[in-house]
């Protein structure tokens, strides 16, 4: 079996009594798309935060690619490689979609202590960032401050920055949120070929992009990762019906 | 050309143009207006780095346009007076010696007071700023070496090569081409690839972590470099009032400094050369007939902020865009 990306060995997080992370422990191996799904409140952006940096774990193991990431912080682990989509997008609202996608490839080269080159006019930046932006169908609206996009659209943004960045994993936080039937359908096309490229971890409360996507998906329940599998295994899994698809499934 | 090159080019041009007029009519002192206006410009454009395309709103600016000022007072004291300085290394006369030494001394005092104010935001990065330049203010005035709390007089004013200074439009030249080359300056900053990183950091401080970039490391080099433009400005200021004083270091200066963006528009190239043609227009027109002419700016101050966000500038070539 490859080698994972991504590991963590047993991360723990408490805030005061409440086990946010309770000794989770999880991989994202080579092409698959791993997905992380759990009831509201389960500790799953909990989880994303630490794994991004913004959050410390109490204990645990967080490797990525091969290093302990642990000691590193939010700009460290973006450039090792960990290509992250917000919950709520994050994107420089005053910038266009171009210049969004832009500051990716600039911080990909760590070229960001040049001073005098006009960044307009700059090929080496502005080429693979429309080229981004093409990936995800948003070429004509390159030119657009972030702050008029859709909402949809900033989502599909975050995933051009993600790829600008030449991710070597993907951590996507809820990209089908609020995209709307066919933006879901379009954005779940996109995800499946994506994972050729680098592999995803996904946070999805959509159940169908879900099961239509994931290699294998792991369950989190109060902090606690209960199941690990692929999907007829977790669709089948008693504790999983019980605690979380329960009636729906 | 866009709107907004067209008004930066005209209040640049208009600058220029305004002490040649002056001394066609034969009213050399609007040339001394005129070089306030570009030092002031000068002074506030490089605060404009910090505060308008990264969004540090560092209300102690004064330190270093006091520091630039004492570099000049205190370098043509000693050249004056013949006695050595610290470490026995000559004072000076020359403008550019001068500006060099202010820079690189406010560059590395900003140097120090980023390291521990950057890691604060908000109104704790205004206070602490604030609080460091205080601190200077009250160092330069119990420092007596220097002329404490009664400043120092800048006997004659330093020379530039090629240049008498004391002639109005030859120092006017000499600042104005100090404050083309600020803007110039600028505007190079805020389209490169540094720019784009401080200008996303005052967006969206999350975005610029996510893909890698620590927004701590582009903030100070913003900092020192914003410091550093102001300080020259300083040494400018003190050659133009021949005379040197802990006023340079004062909250009243730090806030006159962002007074200026204000009024003129933040984050414009032109923004502060129009706030600072404004608020000296003013302080004449009005300074003439009340002392209270702060009230009256205060008011149009209010204005602005409630009515006309963007400033003369936001009026003048309306909303700011970025590519």
């Amino acid at each position: 079996m490859a080698e994972p990306i991504l590991e963590i060995r047993n991360l723990k997080k408490s805030f005061g009594a409440l086990k946010a992370t309770d000794g989770v422990s999880l991989d994202l191996r080579p092409g698959e798309i791993h997905a992380l799904i759990g009831p509201n409140g389960a500790g799953k952006s909990t989880l994303i935060h630490q794994i991004a940096g913004s959050l410390k774990p109490d204990s645990g193991e967080i490797r990525f690619a091969g290093r302990d990431v642990k000691p590193l912080d939010v700009a460290a682990r973006a450039r090792l490689g960990m290509g992250r989509t917000f919950q709520v997008s994050s994107l420089a609202p005053e910038f266009s979609a171009l210049r969004n996608v832009m500051l990716a490839v600039q911080a990909r080269e760590g070229s960001s202590f040049r001073f005098f080159r006009p960044v307009m006019r700059d090929a080496s930046l502005t080429e693979p960032a429309r080229a981004a932006l093409a990936r995800v169908g948003l070429s004509d609206r390159a030119d657009v401050p972030a702050a008029e996009l859709s909402h949809g659209e900033r989502r599909q943004l975050e995933i051009a920055i993600a790829l600008a960045l030449g991710a070597r994993a993907f951590l996507l936080d809820e990209p089908m949120a609020g995209m709307g039937p066919e933006g879901s359908q379009a954005l779940t096309g996109f995800l499946d070929g994506l994972r050729r490229e680098a592999p995803i971890l996904l946070i999805e409360h959509d159940m169908d992009a879900v099961f239509a996507l994931a290699d294998r998906i792991s369950v989190l329940v109060y902090g606690r990762i209960i199941a690990t599998g692929t999907v007829d295994e977790i669709r089948n899994h008693p504790d999983v019906r019980e605690a979380y698809l329960g009636e729906g499934a | 050309m866009s709107r907004e090159t067209i008004v930066t080019a005209l209040l640049v041009l208009g600058l220029l143009a305004a002490p040649f007029a002056a001394q066609a009519m034969g009213e050399p002192f609007y040339i001394t207006l005129a070089t306030r206006i570009a030092i002031l410009a000068l002074a506030a454009t490089g605060l404009n780095i910090a505060l308008g395309l990264g969004g540090l709103v560092s209300f102690g600016h004064a330190a270093f346009f006091g520091i630039g000022g004492y570099a000049a007072g205190i370098l043509a004291t000693h050249a004056f007076n013949g006695e050595p300085l610290l470490l026995g290394l000559p004072g000076t006369n020359q403008m550019i010696v001068i500006w060099i030494a202010g820079a690189v001394i406010a560059g590395i005092v900003a140097m120090l007071i980023g390291l521990i104010s950057l890691r604060t935001s908000g109104v704790y990065f205004i206070m602490i700023t604030l609080a460091f330049a205080q601190m200077i203010y009250y160092f330069a005035i119990s420092w007596p070496a220097y002329g404490g709390e009664d400043g120092l007089s800048i006997y004659v004013r330093n020379a530039f090569p090629g240049a008498n200074t004391l002639v109005p439009m030859s120092f006017f030249l000499i600042s104005f081409a100090l404050l083309a080359a600020g803007l110039v300056l600028f505007a190079l900053i805020r389209d490169s690839r540094f720019g784009a990183a401080l200008q996303a950091g005052r967006q969206n401080e999350t975005r610029l972590a996510a893909v890698g970039i620590v927004p701590f490391r582009i903030r100070l080099a913003a900092f020192v470099v914003s410091a550093m433009m102001t300080a020259v400005a300083g040494a400018l200021f003190a050659d133009l009032n021949r005379f040197v004083s802990p006023s340079m270091f004062s909250w009243h200066m730090s806030g006159e400094l962002i007074v200026l963006i204000i009024l003129g528009g933040v984050g414009r190239l032109a923004g502060p050369l129009a706030g600072a043609i404004v608020y000296v227009l003013f302080e004449f027109a009005l300074g003439g007939i009340t002392e209270h002419w702060q009230l009256f700016l205060g008011l149009i101050l209010l204005g602005v902020v409630l009515f006309a966000r963007g400033g003369v500038m936001g009026m003048l070539a309306g909303r700011a865009r970025h590519g």
